[in-house]
């Protein structure tokens, strides 16, 4: 029987994920359907109610592309309950009849390197540790870059003159990602956009303002779960910045959580488990660089972020930075979303002149 | 003569787990201990007041228990757990609880322990790191340590035995599967196991069941769990399955591992009858004994058919 292997999505990293599977096992990958409202009506229909949303999506992305004709389906998480979807998520669609194997690359929760090579050598046997290592690079240079590039259309977005020029470089870039390219050309295409969104034409004023997104890595990466709140506030001229990115869990958190720990020796004392550690010390780190204003987003019960609440409010009363939290669920009012937005947006602005006006 | 210091213990979270190693560890230690009142509306009101709207309702009440404590007693014990070793993790509720505290009630002071055994923080340095607070005197505080840590054991094993001998009774046994700061709060837990007991059931605890028996099952239930405490649970519900009539889940909203544990083994378990309480703070006890009531039915009406 043929294998038809899917996974869930999260932003844009189905690309360097399908190019490691479609080269490693030699066998079809079907990427999910784009994320929509169907999807998370399917999932949350499915799922237990008090859930937090990203199980949701997971689940309606899993049914959509069963029902494309995936047999196999992959899951990999760790960190809070993140850990625990998998064998859940298999019953689940085990009970609703569907026919698939479920494969689960978490071990201690943590993602393994070693399972995932087990499991493509028990569907391609050709395959060699080397080569599959070969691979492996390629998908984290691919993720490195694309978190590398990405951070120019959330910086300059804002202030672009002709209108979409950024999207249009980042759709471009995407597509050629798409092209299974090898390293030699990986890097050209690192070198080629990095030159093109320098060149791109921006205006952007020397007092500009400037917003940090902390929080839940799924709502932060996924830019539909977060009704696209990047773009949102992006789009009003603001300079917005974040540091979760799949580069920044896999590679750098270890070595850096130690170091943001000593930092906020003063604010915490424990690791508060999962991302929490880091929204509480890089808003602190950030409001005292100077950003106008942070930005906290969750999923609705996301316990180590909730933990994380209490301290944020701390620090914005002692260091006079505006924090607009906001928590997602199945069921998002998108206008409700703007017109907390454009509230936040006013009030950092104004006080931005007033700090102004006074010197 | 030297005033005695006065510690406060919440009687919520871990108080039911770790209850007398904590009272007698410190009586040794020539402290007074207070434990803060049962729960009331007012705790819950307090705690609601101090914490995030979406924290667990348990949670809200353990800061109703610290508001409490709070101008009562010169520390409150917070202890934080990080893990208990490689796989055997804990709600994340548990790893942040003590900056919670911290950042909401920063003039009270608070005495902690640390427990993380993959970092090689074990149990006993932070109890010995504690006692450095109260005297200097090391062999008092490695005593005191010992001798509680026995009063604890004993304490459990009595539980334990109590239980079997339960089990052994020829009325219609529930096991109520929740962790112990439900089944023993006197807001969420109690009312519910009162109502039973008048309608003639006996209760089973899954929590009192031996720990480390519970740990060597839950692997047929589930493979992947990584929760210490939920893990203990699932162990017992394992080995209770087949000498009960009934299950009872009991849930506070929204909390994390029983969102998805609880979910999985309602999807597991067949042929025997489960109930899912799920409580929050607008829960009303006439809705809750509807729903216990119509569950008794089924289970009378099950061992009729079957008499």
């Amino acid at each position: 029987m043929d294998k038809y292997i899917t996974f869930p999505h999260i932003g844009n990293y189905y690309i360097p994920i399908k190019y490691l599977i479609e080269k490693t096992t030699k066998q079809s990958v079907i990427v999910p359907p784009k994320i929509t409202k169907k999807t998370i009506e399917i999932g949350s229909k499915y799922s237990p109610d008090y859930v937090c949303v990203p199980f949701k999506y997971n689940l309606g992305n899993f049914i959509e592309s069963i029902n494309k004709g995936a047999n196999v389906i992959l899951q990999a998480g760790g960190g809070c309950r993140y850990g625990y979807y998998a064998e859940l998520q298999e019953q689940i669609l085990k009970d609703m009849g569907y026919e698939i194997d479920f494969v689960n690359f978490i071990e201690n929760n943590h993602v393994s390197i070693m399972k995932i090579y087990k499991f493509i050598k028990s569907i391609n046997k050709r395959i060699n540790f080397i080569s599959y290592s070969y691979h492996l690079l390629i998908t984290f240079l691919m993720i490195i870059i694309m978190d590398k590039l990405d951070k120019n259309v959330r910086e300059n977005q804002g202030f672009e003159i002709v209108e979409n020029s950024f999207k249009k470089i980042q759709n471009n870039f995407y597509s050629e990602l798409n092209n299974k390219p090898s390293i030699i050309k990986l890097c050209y295409i690192y070198i080629k956009y990095r030159h093109k969104y320098k060149k791109c034409p921006v205006n952007k004023p020397k007092e500009h303002l400037r917003v940090a997104i902390v929080g839940e890595l799924y709502s932060i990466m996924e830019p539909f779960s977060s009704c696209y709140i990047e773009e949102k506030l992006s789009k009003k001229g603001i300079e917005v910045k974040r540091f979760t990115t799949v580069t920044y869990l896999l590679l750098l958190k270890k070595h850096n959580l130690k170091k943001l720990l000593r930092y906020g020796k003063k604010l915490l004392k424990y690791h508060l488990g999962a991302d929490a550690t880091e929204s509480v010390i890089l808003t602190e780190k950030l409001s005292k660089e100077g950003f106008d204003g942070i930005v906290h987003i969750k999923s609705f019960g996301c316990t180590p972020e909730i933990n994380a609440m209490p301290i944020l409010s701390n620090i914005s009363n002692k260091n006079k930075i505006p924090i607009l939290y906001f928590s997602f669920d199945s069921q998002d009012n998108e206008v409700g979303l703007d017109t907390r937005i454009e509230a936040f947006y006013d009030m950092i602005n104004s006080k931005k002149n007033n700090i102004n006006n006074k010197m | 003569m030297k005033n005695k210091l006065v510690i406060g213990i919440p009687r919520s979270f871990l108080y039911y787990r770790y209850g007398i190693l904590w009272k007698n560890f410190f009586k040794k230690l020539n402290c007074k201990v207070i434990i803060s009142s049962e729960t009331t509306k007012k705790t819950l009101e307090d705690g609601k007041n101090l914490s995030i709207d979406e924290s667990c309702l348990s949670s809200k009440i353990y800061m109703g228990h610290i508001k409490n404590l709070e101008n009562k007693c010169d520390y409150i014990l917070v202890p934080r757990i990080g893990d208990y070793g490689k796989n055997n993790g804990v709600c994340t509720k548990f790893n942040g609880i003590y900056d919670v505290v911290k950042n909401s009630f920063p003039l009270i002071n608070i005495l902690d322990y640390n427990i993380e055994n993959s970092k090689l923080k074990f149990e006993f340095f932070g109890f010995f790191r504690m006692g450095l607070k109260i005297t200097k005197n090391i062999f008092k505080i490695l005593y005191s340590y010992i001798y509680s840590k026995k009063k604890q054991k004993e304490y459990d094993i009595e539980q334990e035995n109590k239980q079997i001998n339960i089990l052994k009774s020829k009325n219609k046994k529930l096991l109520i599967v929740s962790h112990p700061y439900n089944v023993y709060d006197n807001l969420i837990g109690v009312p519910i196991i009162k109502y039973l007991k008048e309608n003639n059931f006996e209760i089973i605890y899954a929590n009192l069941y031996n720990r480390k028996k519970a740990i060597l099952q839950y692997k047929s239930l589930s493979k992947t769990l990584y929760w210490l405490y939920s893990k203990e649970l699932v162990g017992a519900i394992n080995y209770y399955k087949d000498k009960v009539d009934g299950i009872i889940f009991i849930t506070t909203f929204p909390c994390g591992p029983d969102s998805l544990v609880n979910e999985l083994m309602i999807r597991k378990l067949k042929n025997i009858p489960i109930l899912n309480l799920l409580i929050d703070e607008a829960t009303s006890e006439t809705g809750l004994i509807t729903r216990l009531e119509s569950f008794i039915d089924i289970i009378n009406f099950k061992g009729d058919n079957n008499g």
